[in-house]
């Protein structure tokens, strides 16, 4: 049972070191569509994490719109768009290398305390299997103000997208 | 309380969102898009005049995300007149005409309800998504005038700027609510009260600091501010200036008032020093400014480091006071500025402060009424600007902080160097162009119900001080 265990926990960390090391390569290859093929992988990493943390709906959302939508439009605009697909582009500067060590620093830092803190466990909540119906019964119930919000947020990014991408008469 | 019985407390709201609706709606019908403007700014009188006075103890209306307070009432009159204001400038805007005029208008009404949600956001998820959808709206409005290509450019480095800095502020919210298990502001501050917690509020707190920070304008999180107050078209470049930025501040007082108390009291030194950098960043750099859309960029960077001032002495009730009189007082001088940089550059074509040569020949009432907002910048009493700069330097002498308060008089010395800089091309330098034509009634009425702001809160300073702090 402990090899089970130590198994599953290596599997884990491995996931979630392999969806890192992808998150990299998104902001680091020097093709765009490669890029964009990382960021998918990336997405279905995430998406692997969250079923590891017993939250079924949110990976099936994950995959369905981010990696199924988001990523598939994404690609299309890439290859598309004449001559941005086989170019590429260093995604980096003069500033990269004090950015890095900047960086570093942070991750040290916020790691050290991340690790120090004694977080707090609800037995409650260890346990629990939220279900679809659940989360629907949520979101009509008590947080219904924010997804009525989360709407109209995205009726007014869609009127202001349509007016971004749509031709203007000449002027 | 349940969202049935919360309705009735949420109609002005209501009236700003169906007047969003009507508003695209009408714009299908319509020809002349103008009609929209005087509709939307009828929706906001509307929603204005259904304000009502606030409850003496806080309403948690839509079991708690909608937070009403007499604090939250104060920033919905304050998105109001911005908002109101915003689109009078914009009907003497000329290159908004056939480009989407109606749709701008609309975007304004759902902008008003979103900085709504903002004022009466009192836990994380509220906070970041209404600070999101202001955001989001920003970005398209900076990018408005879509063939322009400086608006573009503003639009584009907003948008990443902002986006970073959201991810930061969301990281930080991340952190705080595994600690905490609750997304409510008064349940974190439980958890992050005791000592072996602080480290982990402590980058929450920072990360905060960055989300809103950006929001503010304040250094080190202020380089898109220039651009973007310079690419976007003038009566978005007003509004951002003014109401994002109050609403920044009014979430960053609410989060250190309710979540960082006592034992985080190492922030107020760290506040103070961001304080004393952001103002002298935006008063050193707005020195050599040419363009005047650009120079009231950097002085507004360096009026948010004067309201920081406020912040960094916080849980004195001065500094709260402070804060709020000061963002009211620059609202209106702010616009007001603003107002004429609009009218003066559509009848110029130029926003070079090099065009304002002898506009006191070309335009006497622009000049006299813009030397009026240039001198409430200043701080030059009997202005608005005086008593709240009187308000916030009060509270940090309160506070003994003598080092912020030498370095806020020095930078406000700098600061009347250059807005005096401007009053001069426009009284002292001989007029080389002919005199401009009569600014657009909506235009003159909203510089003239501006400048009566500035004046009434510096000359009836008891009466609005009474009206802000309650």
């Amino acid at each position: 049972m402990d090899i089970l265990n130590f198994g599953i926990k290596v599997g884990i960390y491995a996931l979630m070191a392999g969806t890192l090391v992808l998150a990299v390569g998104v902001v680091t290859l020097r093709n765009l569509f490669h890029s964009a093929l990382c960021l998918a992988a990336t997405l279905i990493g995430t998406a692997a994490l969250y079923l590891v943390f017993h939250a079924e709906f949110l990976a099936a959302v994950q995959i369905l719109l981010y990696v199924g939508a988001v990523v598939t439009v994404i690609i299309f605009a890439i290859m598309l768009t004449e001559h941005i697909a086989e170019r590429s582009v260093a995604q980096r500067n003069r500033q990269s290398l004090p950015a890095l060590l900047g960086i570093l620093v942070l991750i040290a830092v916020t790691g050290r305390i991340l690790l120090k803190t004694p977080w707090a466990v609800n037995p409650a909540t260890v346990g629990a299997r939220v279900t679809v119906a659940d989360l629907g019964a949520a979101l009509m119930g008590t947080y219904v103000f924010p997804f009525e919000l989360v709407s109209v947020i995205l009726i007014a990014a869609l009127i202001g997208a349509v007016i971004v991408a749509k031709k203007e008469k000449s002027s | 309380m349940g969202p049935v019985e919360s309705l009735r407390h949420f109609i002005p709201e209501l009236v700003l969102l169906g007047g969003a609706f009507t508003a695209f709606f009408l714009d299908f019908l319509l020809k002349n898009k103008r009609l929209v403007g005087y509709f939307a700014l009828l929706t906001i009188v509307a929603a204005a005049c259904l304000l009502k006075a606030p409850p003496k103890e806080s309403l948690d209306l839509f079991y708690g995300f909608f937070h009403l307070d007499g604090f939250a009432n104060l920033f919905r009159v304050l998105a109001l007149i911005a908002v109101a204001a915003t689109i009078l400038i914009a009907f003497g805007f000329s290159p908004l005409r056939d480009r989407y005029e109606g749709e701008f208008y609309g975007l304004f009404l759902f902008m008003a309800f979103a900085l709504i949600t903002v004022a009466a956001a009192n836990n994380l998820l509220m906070i970041f998504l209404s600070v999101e959808f202001v955001s989001i709206l920003s970005y398209l409005l900076a990018g408005f005038l879509k063939n322009d290509l400086k608006a573009k450019e503003s639009a584009v480095k907003y948008l990443l700027f902002g986006s970073v800095c959201s991810a930061v502020m969301l990281y930080g919210m991340s952190l705080l609510f595994g600690a905490a298990g609750s997304i409510d502001l008064p349940a974190i501050a439980r958890v992050v009260d005791s000592p072996a917690m602080k480290p982990l509020g402590m980058i929450g707190l920072l990360c905060f600091f960055v989300g809103l920070g950006f929001k503010i304008s304040m250094a080190p999180f202020h380089m898109w501010a220039p651009d973007v107050y310079e690419g976007a078209p003038t009566p978005v470049t007003a509004f951002l200036t003014v109401a994002p930025k109050a609403l920044g501040f009014a979430v960053l007082m609410r989060v250190l008032a309710s979540v960082f108390g006592e034992s985080y009291r190492d922030w107020r030194q760290v506040l103070m020093w961001l304080s004393i950098l952001t103002m002298t960043l935006g008063n050193l750099t707005a020195i050599s400014q040419t363009n005047i859309k650009r120079f009231l960029a950097y002085s507004s960077i360096a009026q948010a480091g004067y309201i920081l001032m406020g912040l960094a002495v916080f849980p004195s009730p001065l500094g709260k006071d402070g804060v709020l009189i000061y963002l009211f007082a620059y609202l209106f001088t702010n616009l007001g500025a603003f107002a004429v940089v609009s009218s003066v550059g559509d009848r110029t074509g130029s926003d070079e402060i090099a065009s304002y040569s002898g506009l006191s020949e070309r335009a006497p009432v622009s000049a006299a009424l813009m030397t009026v907002f240039l001198l409430s910048l200043t701080g030059i009493p009997p202005l608005a600007g005086f008593l709240a700069k009187y308000y916030v330097f009060a509270a940090a002498v309160e506070a003994r902080f003598i080092t912020l308060v030498v370095v806020a008089a020095v930078n406000s010395a700098v600061a009347a160097y250059y807005y005096f800089r401007v009053i001069r091309t426009m009284y002292l330098v001989p007029a080389d162009q002919p005199a401009l034509p009569k600014p657009p009634v909506s235009a003159a009425a909203v510089t003239w119900l501006m400048a009566a702001g500035v004046l009434g809160i510096g000359l009836f300073p008891g009466f609005f001080i009474k009206l802000i702090l309650g």
